[in-house]
């Protein structure tokens, strides 16, 4: 009898609903709700609040689609994204295949919780570490003189090349984990087993290692492209006035010009090429699962 | 054999030349912060006059006490509405569990410019409008998924069969829960709560959007103030924060290894 009571419990949903209605309530109310109203928001002209007029429109999105201006910068915020993204994989690449296959032990663990770190600290501070290091008379610019021979000005502060390190810098972590996750799960003795048939170290790489790691590149790609497609507080304080992307312009409806319904609407078809990119991402993802 | 152990030196050094690229820009902001110059000019002397004008700074301050009290708000209520979801969906089976599951995702994978944009609408819409209030519903919200996902993945490695055994042995739901499942499970709780705290201490964008003048947090008030001009002082309490938000992650790594155990 108690046995069966147990069982029963288990079973349905309505002896979990208790534990879990308070958590997704709290994020219909505070996630959901919202981006419904997003949608449903960027189909008016105006905000339905203080008795102002209002009438539902496309409006909103003709202005994407009409106005060269919105587009341009939604593909510049996609290459931003994929080259923030192939440098986050050259360089965090190496560097979880040396920690899962080089290092061992507590040198291993000590070194992986260095390296990701950073990426739980505070990243607006940590952009606005790079502002002393990049401008002018900064850091990199007075230890390059001291160094070199001939004298030599370094101003990278309000370039495309600042916004990139900057991300690249908050992001690579990222990359790390994913891939190192992957590469330590890959059997030694594989790797072994190619190398002794006679498989050079280059062959290794590319008909075993890369593809066994695959999920976690993908993985780490897909969590690094999304968020820095949706950067606007890295271009802003690193990139001054060449630091115009999608994401400053949507920043700019809310806080600058208060066009909260084409903003809505630029946030949304922000969100519709997310889902779409993790969409595109999943079944490797799932296959990894 | 000589090959390998040169590529491995080669792979050591490489590591290094990461961690200098992730460290060096934070430990010059902390050098900078104690430098007398306002300006950063070398050569450095030492100073801790930013760090006294900081006390002066009575907006700052404000901002770091909404910061923590919403930090604490945010740990107490994610961590126990996180961990009861997340207990419901290791004991029981039903339809829609997968979907649930699947609930989780959208709140960590979607830009958190979409995400705030999208309750400053919402907010304002119905009446909440924005300030404190709004700012706790948002990172309340945008901790639960973690501390869901640290929980469950801590609820992977409980066995059932000691639910089973104390229940057999008379113990009724509650004594189950309280005796037996939250004690093995209390290092992943404890984790979830510092990384619910983790996110919402260092949370800009959502707090920025939802932010009202009087009524923000310190990452907002950092942000306007870079935006106004640098100063050491927003070195000096830069400083403060990274050190803190660091020292907290150590604190979790304690109690839960991200994926790096052997």
């Amino acid at each position: 009898m108690a046995d069966q009571l147990a069982i029963g419990s288990r079973r349905g949903l309505r002896p979990a609903l208790p534990l879990l209605l308070p958590a997704y309530l709290w994020l219909t109310v505070a996630i959901f709700l919202p981006l419904s109203a997003m949608v449903f928001f960027s189909f008016m002209t105006d905000l339905p609040l203080a008795g102002k007029e209002w009438a539902f429109t496309l409006g909103n999105y003709a202005a994407f689609f009409s106005q060269g201006l919105y587009s341009t910068l939604l593909l510049a915020s996609l290459r931003l994204g994929l080259e923030v993204t192939l440098w986050c994989v050259v360089i965090g690449y190496p560097a979880a295949y040396v920690l899962a296959k080089v290092l061992k032990g507590r040198s291993r663990e000590a070194i992986f919780l260095l390296v990701i770190l950073p990426f739980w600290s505070n990243g607006l501070v940590r952009i606005f570490s790079w502002a002393m290091v990049l401008r002018e008379g900064g850091i990199l610019d007075t230890a390059l003189n001291a160094v070199l021979p001939f004298k030599i000005n370094i101003d990278l502060m309000y370039s495309y090349p600042a916004v990139i390190i900057g991300l690249v810098h908050s992001y690579v972590p990222y990359m790390v984990l994913t891939c190192y996750l992957t590469l330590q799960a890959i059997d030694d003795s594989l790797i072994e087993a190619g190398r002794s048939l006679g498989a050079s170290r280059l062959q290794v790489l590319k008909r075993v290692i890369i593809p066994l790691s695959m999920p976690g590149l993908i993985a780490g790609a897909a969590l690094i492209f999304v968020p820095v497609v949706g950067s606007f507080m890295e271009p802003r304080i690193l990139g001054g006035r060449t630091g115009t992307f999608y994401g400053t312009v949507i920043e700019d409806q809310f806080v600058a010009v208060f066009n909260w319904p084409l903003g809505a609407a630029l946030s949304f078809i922000l969100l519709a090429v997310v889902l779409i990119i993790l969409a595109l991402a999943a079944p490797v993802l799932r296959r990894a699962g | 054999m000589a090959t390998t152990r040169i590529l491995e030196w080669l792979g050591r050094f490489y590591i290094v030349l990461l961690l200098a690229f992730l460290y060096l820009p934070i430990m010059i902001m902390a050098a900078m912060s104690f430098n007398a110059s306002p300006f950063y000019q070398l050569p450095f002397e030492w100073t801790t006059d930013w760090y006294a004008s900081l006390w002066q700074n009575d907006q700052l301050i404000a901002a770091t006490w909404n910061s923590i009290e919403i930090a604490i708000i945010t740990t107490i209520i994610s961590t126990v509405l996180g961990s009861m979801a997340s207990l419901a969906l290791y004991r029981y089976e039903f339809r829609g569990k997968k979907l649930l599951q699947a609930l989780l995702f959208p709140p960590i994978a979607i830009p958190w410019l979409i995400t705030g944009t999208a309750m400053l609408i919402f907010f304002f819409g119905v009446g909440i409008g924005r300030g404190l209030v709004a700012i706790l519903l948002g990172h309340v919200a945008l901790a639960l998924p973690y501390v869901i996902v640290v929980v469950a993945a801590r609820l992977q490695t409980f066995a059932p069969e000691l639910e089973e055994a104390a229940r057999s042995l008379g113990a009724n739901q509650l004594q189950v829960t309280a005796r037996v499942t939250l004690p093995w499970i209390m290092p992943g709780v404890i984790a979830g709560g510092l990384f619910a705290f983790a996110v919402s201490f260092d949370q800009f964008v959502v707090s920025y959007f939802l932010s009202t003048p009087g009524q923000t947090t310190l990452p907002v008030e950092i942000y306007a103030a870079i935006r106004k001009g640098f100063t050491p002082e927003i070195n000096a309490v830069s400083t403060i924060i990274i050190a803190v938000s660091m020292a907290l992650m150590l604190l979790t790594a304690r109690f839960f290894k991200f994926g790096g155990e052997k």
